[in-house]
């Protein structure tokens, strides 16, 4: 390791004495070289072509991130083609100081840029950098950089291990490179060498692009179980009031809109009142304050509407349709259109669960919380008494209020709590889209279709249905596109439906056509 | 002020036989006076328009048919309040012809059919002399057949697909050849980045189909490989990228492609979001967007979208002094007449292709003498104004707009850096060289669409 090392700094013209790869050589070098990257400096803005480019190597090698602003002073007074010559330099010495950055997003970042630069120079640098990186992502980025560049070189023997390191790497980035050489050895005047390398480069694609199959069914299977967690918690709301109690609620899209626009309200007052650092606990309080909003809503909702409508769902949904017109207009005229939610950072950006396979965090975090979600509402629903009453009057009314349960209140109970799952469905959508009032309007349908394929008044129906319509939709996409993909769910929803008109999980019993 | 005193005057008119009247008469006299002051104060814009009467002088009605509620709302109030803005400065130098200048304002509602009927209001009961209106190309569509029937003239400010050729529209937005085909060959030039990669995305209607069926075919042009373009579509309100930005993430492997973006509205934040949180980076594969300008990026996180790019004629960025002015202008009309987020307002290249709408139609207007459509027409044609981002002209025959071509990139604050700049005015084509490399549109000399030999 150390033997090579030392050979490639040499083969790059780095004449001074190297101890060890693994120390820095920079105290050194701003010691020895200050008056040469001086004159290089001066030499830049040079008539002499020969003369520039060697300032210029003599800059890359042995210059650092502090040259930057004398190189922007002389960008800024030099003229068009020797700017187009300065930004690349400027860009490699800013990588270079940002491989050492403490930010893992800033060191990978360097990587990869200084991998699609071209430029040789960058392979000793990354190959040191990769030999002290701690964390297993970056370095993994470091070393495809490196392999990358050195596939650019002349030397056959180096393209080959840089091929062989790509492969093994299992580098997507890497195959665009790897096709090139193939097809150079496929022309019927290459040499030996050439159809050796074209050789080696296709077995290196067949291994990426073996792994790359791997890794997107994983993907295809993630980006399911995602777009399913988040019908799952638009429709869990819905499905407890539609479904227990029977009332199509055409505004149930709107209590999610007051979700999300309880979120923003709390960002803007954590934004306004507490200092800056408190900033991404917002999202955390948002929730309950989502929750009580939208329970609120519903609540009125309730007391005001739809208690004078029970049985007669062709007025409560006329109803509850102008109702959430009413919503969506009264959030445009006092919200207007600045209502950007920003993630806190904990939720921003993702993990990287293996090559190739990019997991977001937000999503994650939805994923989480729909469990959660369905969680609770089994506990609530079946293990306290509160649960009890409700499954009781779902089954039977006129027998629940004989028995003495308070069937109104109840009601204005059930129908707060599935108005709340909205709410709080309202406040983790804003971590995937925007704050708007048209919000619901988006979501309502999808909502109404899970509800109605998994069948009314079964939770898990609602549940199982989520899966395989989301899981559904993410299989068709990619070979469909998103138009078509969506227009086939709903075929398939529609044929579904007429082969079991009750859903997936039908009611059995004799309250089943009451 | 004058006015002010004009009143009292009048008020005092019937008053003056019965003078040596008691002096708890003159009291109640004079409190009417004070009275007649003060309605004169507080109505002074009703004082001022009174004298352009007295003067024998009827104000010239102008239509504005922008979507005051719906779902276009939210970009058309802009161009209402901008329009409205730039008649009260009209006015407020004494407006055309030295007639006031009388906005009717009429709401279509985002409803493409009743866009026809309001246009139709207009023209026929309101008798206005030309109308600024319209975003969408459905409601320009559905508008064009009354206008072109009943004679009337339209502006229409926003940047559209074109292969229009309207004699009774002036097109002030941007043809394609003025937005979409430079700001790919930006991306294609070295100073762009040298991208070699283009995966054209946009929501599905027709001004991202038409788009990119120009750009498909300006890249086959350009010897672009068919492999290496990618075009896929998404319904409206599309909110999971999941898998396109998956598709995206492959076929930007290895570096050199970029994403030509003509989605709109409200699917752009979870775009962009998911962009982002896939560890996508604007260096590995920077978005060039069409539909995402200022008045957009206020209502969005703009974390996800720094260093992305955009291609307009105008940002509020643009350094010039009409522009400064300009702006301060709009913050200060928006505030004043206490308009939805008073001086947070922004200005866009929408905004500034209706605001300069205006005042071309005013400067015709005084040119020809009349606010007769045919005359009128005529004047616009190489009409010249000095507009916030730079001078435009009319075209002499094609009723677009020579306009200069900027490519932004976006910044934290939702503003945009501009990082590259036509040279002068880039000439509107309405039919594009890459599709209908045979047809052309000219009033003057052929009559709209002609064949070109």
């Amino acid at each position: 390791m150390k033997k090579s090392c030392r050979f490639l700094l040499l083969l790059l013209g780095l004449l001074h004495p190297v101890n060890d790869c693994a120390i820095a050589e920079e105290p050194q070098a701003s010691v020895s070289t200050g008056a040469s990257v001086e004159r290089a400096l001066a030499q830049l803005t040079s008539e002499d072509e020969a003369m520039r480019e060697a300032a210029l190597r003599t800059i890359i090698e042995q210059g650092d991130v502090n040259l930057i602003p004398r190189l922007d002073e002389i960008r800024a007074n030099a003229d068009r083609s020797i700017r187009q010559v300065i930004k690349p330099v400027m860009d490699l010495l800013k990588n270079r100081a940002n491989l050492e950055s403490p930010k893992n997003d800033v060191r990978r970042s360097a990587a990869t840029d200084l991998g699609t630069s071209g430029k040789q120079v960058a392979v000793p640098w990354l190959e040191r950098a990769a030999g002290k990186e701690t964390n297993k992502w970056v370095r993994y980025t470091m070393e495809e950089s490196a392999a990358l560049l050195k596939l650019a070189t002349d030397d056959p023997s180096t393209k080959l291990a840089a091929a062989e390191k790509l492969a093994e790497l299992s580098s997507q980035n890497g195959v665009p490179a790897l096709r090139e050489l193939v097809k150079a050895g496929e022309s019927p005047d290459a040499t030996d060498v050439q159809q050796g390398l074209a050789k080696a480069a296709a077995s290196a694609i067949e291994r990426i692009e073996t792994w790359a199959a791997w890794s997107n069914a994983i993907e295809t299977i993630f980006r399911g179980i995602s777009l399913s967690s988040i019908l799952l918690i638009m429709s869990v709301g819905l499905a407890i009031v539609f479904g227990l109690m029977g009332v199509i609620n055409m505004a149930h899209g709107e209590l999610m809109m007051v979700g999300a626009y309880g979120t923003f309200v709390t960002q803007e007052l954590f934004k306004t009142f507490l200092p800056a650092p408190m900033f991404d606990y917002y999202f955390a309080f948002a929730m309950p304050v989502a929750f009580l909003l939208a329970a609120g809503c519903g609540f009125l909702l309730e007391a005001t509407v739809i208690r004078f409508l029970y049985g007669r769902p062709l007025e409560t949904m006329l109803a509850t349709w102008g109702v959430s017109l009413v919503l969506m207009q009264a959030a445009r005229v006092y919200f207007g259109d600045l209502t950007a939610v920003v993630a806190p950072a904990w939720l921003s950006g993702g993990q990287q669960a293996m090559v190739g396979v990019y997991l977001p965090n937000n999503r994650l975090f939805v994923i989480a919380l729909s469990v959660f979600c369905v969680l609770a509402i089994y506990a609530i629903l079946f293990r306290s008494s509160l649960g009890l009453r409700v499954r009781a009057v779902t089954q039977n009314r006129n027998m629940s209020a004989c028995l003495g349960i308070p069937t109104r209140r109840v009601d204005a109970y059930t129908f707060a709590f599935g108005s709340g799952l909205a709410g709080i469905a309202g406040w983790a959508l804003t971590l995937i889209g925007n704050v708007e009032p048209g919000l619901g309007q988006n979501y309502i349908v999808d909502s109404f279709m899970v509800v109605v394929t998994g069948g009314v008044g079964k939770l898990a129906g609602t549940i199982v249905a989520s899966l395989g319509i989301g899981g559904l939709n993410k299989l068709l996409e990619p070979s469909l596109g998103a138009v078509y993909g969506k227009v086939c769910i709903l075929v398939l929803v529609i044929l579904f439906l007429q082969w079991r008109p009750s859903g997936l999980f039908a009611i059995k019993g004799r309250h089943a056509d009451s | 002020m004058s006015e002010i005193t004009k009143n009292n005057d009048e008020n005092r008119v019937p008053e003056r036989p019965e003078q040596g009247s008691s002096r708890r008469e003159f009291l109640v006299q004079s409190s009417k006076a004070a009275a007649g002051v003060g309605i004169a104060a507080l109505l002074g814009n009703l004082g001022n328009w009174a004298l352009s009467y007295a003067a024998d002088k009827e104000p010239i009605k102008i239509g504005v048919l922008h979507s005051l509620s719906g779902t276009m709302a939210i970009s058309e109030v802009s161009l209402r309040d901008t329009v409205l803005m730039a008649v009260e400065e009209i006015n407020a130098k004494g407006g055309v012809l030295g007639r006031q200048v009388k906005p009717v304002v009429v709401d279509p509602a985002s409803n493409w059919d009743l866009f026809a009927e309001k246009a139709k209001q207009l023209l026929l009961q309101d008798k206005v002399a030309v109308v600024f209106g319209c975003w969408t190309s459905v409601s320009r569509k559905s508008v064009l057949p009354v206008f072109e029937k009943n004679n009337g003239l339209l502006f229409y400010p926003v940047q559209y697909e074109g292969e229009e050729c309207s004699h009774n529209v002036f097109y002030t937005g941007a043809a394609v050849n003025q937005q979409a085909v430079p700001a790919v060959e930006y991306l294609m030039s070295k100073e762009g980045g040298g991208y070699k990669k283009f995966y054209l995305l946009g929501t599905d209607y027709v001004y991202p189909r038409t788009t990119n069926k120009i750009l498909r075919a300006m890249l086959l042009a350009k010897k672009v490989p068919e492999a290496n373009i990618m075009e896929e579509y998404t319904p409206f309100h599309h909110q999971d990228y999941q898998t396109i930005v998956g598709k995206i993430k492959k076929f930007a492997a290895g570096g050199g492609a970029a994403v030509i973006s003509t989605i709109n509205g409200d699917s752009n934040v979870p775009f962009y979001k998911e962009f982002a949180n896939q560890g996508l980076r604007a260096e590995d594969a920077p978005i060039m967007a069409f539909s995402v300008a200022e008045d957009e990026l206020r209502g969005m996180d703009t974390s996800a979208l720094v260093g992305h790019l955009a291609a307009w004629n105008y940002y509020q960025s643009v350094d010039t002094p009409q522009n400064k002015q300009f702006v301060a202008n709009f913050k200060a009309y928006c505030k004043r007449n206490n308009l939805p987020d008073g001086d947070k307002r922004v200005t866009d290249d929408p905004i500034e292709a209706a605001y300069f709408g205006v005042h071309v139609w005013k400067q015709a207007v005084e040119k020809a003498g009349s606010i007769e459509v045919d005359k009128v027409r005529k004047a616009v044609y190489g009409q010249k104004f000095l507009a916030p981002g730079g001078e435009i002209m009319m075209d002499t025959g094609n009723h677009h707009t020579h306009k200069p071509v900027l490519i932004g990139e976006i910044l934290k604050d939702g503003q945009f850096k501009v990082v590259s700049r036509s040279k002068g005015l880039v000439k509107p084509e309405p039919w594009s060289e890459y599709t209908s490399p045979d047809k052309g549109c000219d009033w003057i000399s052929h009559q709209g669409t002609y064949q070109k030999k």
